[in-house]
């Protein structure tokens, strides 16, 4: 391979993309309202188009007959980069918007740097998906302050929800070593200078949600170097299952 | 690749006959998502943006793209960029005056649009009665460009094509 650090950089942010997108995929025709199905399932699909960006590009830099598709559904779970927080389960509905507020604001903070990457190709992909990434954002940060701020058991399932995602939080800012070594190269991001940044706007808004934020001091990591949670092998079972029972299929 | 298409002026008639699959009233130039259309050697070279990445019209596009020019003979190449990103600003007012006939009412600007989807604004004027006496319903629509809304003069519920910049 041309540059298997560049590679593996690319996993690193796109099977994020691709995880969080399987799991609000689930929820399709679920959602607790229609409006909600709707929006979370609209969510999934940028998610999926963005990772289609990023694995056409790193197909083409592991060889020529590799391609999207082989990257998706042809992965062992430990070669799959995701942190744990895109792979934990939709338990109720604050857990799904919990986890997908956690990871929006980190997600905007990575693309707004990602835009200005040496790398062409990724600073094209970054450009795109803010765009979408803020409207995420403001979709899930709406759905914390009115679930936090709504009734009291809203305001309880919410809390359960933050209190359950929080430890999944730092791993984000944890940098693998084709992290290191692509930003020191400019390509790639410190994704550990936007930390402080992060927990600031995630207290700001679980605050104006009348939310705790959580002080926990255990926090798990694990999933950006392949070691996952023992969700992940169960989506991976859904994810891979046309390809892995009728191989070479196409649509 | 700038902000403005590059269109060679012979290609135009082919290319306004293809639409978007979603919203069949507009064309691809319409739309602005064709960024650059030139022969070289007897060869269509095609450059195609999407509107929003995950957005599926854009395969059954580059189809129809390549469908109609060998129609006519001649074969098309397309090939997708990213860079610069897509807004709504390359909406042509021709093509938005197409999809407000269509019932998809037209996006307001980037802080207003803010304030409809955000603030509960009455800003988005109904494709269909013309008032603004209108409610947002979901952020999220039919596609991912657009919002649904509900006109509470008329009671029709109606598409607001979101903004994006």
């Amino acid at each position: 391979m041309k540059n298997q650090n560049l590679y593996n950089y690319i996993l690193t942010i796109s099977d994020n993309s691709l995880i969080l997108a399987q799991r609000l995929g689930e929820l399709c025709g679920h959602g607790p309202s229609l409006e909600t199905d709707i929006a979370l399932t609209n969510i999934s699909l940028d998610l999926l188009g963005q990772t289609r960006s990023y694995y056409q590009y790193a197909a083409k830099l592991k060889d020529e007959d590799c391609t999207e598709d082989d990257i998706a559904f042809l992965r062992i779970e430990r070669e799959y980069k995701n942190c744990l927080l895109v792979e934990q389960p939709n338990t109720h509905f604050g857990h799904v918007i919990g986890r997908q507020f956690l990871f929006d604001v980190y997600h905007f903070m990575l693309m707004e740097k990602l835009q200005n990457s040496n790398d062409e190709t990724l600073a094209a992909i970054a450009k795109k998906s803010i765009k979408e990434v803020s409207y995420h954002k403001r979709f899930s940060s709406d759905w914390i302050k009115r679930l936090g701020d709504g009734t009291e058991e809203s305001n309880a399932k919410m809390q359960e929800a933050i209190d359950d995602l929080w430890r999944y939080t730092d791993e984000l800012f944890f940098m693998t070593d084709a992290e290191k070594t692509m930003a020191k190269g400019g390509i790639g991001i410190d994704v550990s200078s936007f930390k402080e940044k992060y927990y600031e706007e995630v207290g700001e808004v679980l605050k104006d949600a009348t939310l705790n934020v959580p002080e926990k001091k255990y926090f798990a990591k694990g999933g950006k170097e392949g070691i996952h949670t023992e969700h992940m092998g169960y989506i991976l079972a859904d994810l891979q299952y046309m390809q892995r029972t009728y191989p070479n299929m196409t649509w | 690749m700038t902000e403005t298409a590059h269109i060679e002026a012979h290609l135009i008639p082919v290319l306004k006959t293809v639409s978007d699959p979603e919203i069949p009233v507009l064309s691809v130039l319409d739309l602005g998502v064709i960024r650059e259309a030139i022969e070289k050697n007897g060869i269509v070279i095609i450059k195609l943006t999407p509107t929003y990445s995950g957005c599926p019209a854009m395969d059954v596009i580059s189809d129809d793209l390549k469908k109609v020019f060998s129609e006519i003979g001649k074969k098309a190449e397309v090939e997708l960029v990213l860079s610069p990103a897509w807004s709504t600003d390359w909406i042509s007012e021709e093509g938005l005056q197409k999809m407000e006939e269509y019932g998809i009412a037209r996006p307001l600007s980037e802080s207003h649009d803010i304030d409809v989807l955000l603030h509960e604004k009455k800003l988005v004027k109904c494709p269909q009665c013309g008032s603004t006496n209108t409610h947002l319903v979901s952020q999220f629509g039919s596609t991912a460009c657009k919002a649904l809304f509900k006109c509470d003069d008329c009671l029709e519920p109606f598409d607001y094509f979101k903004c994006l910049k």
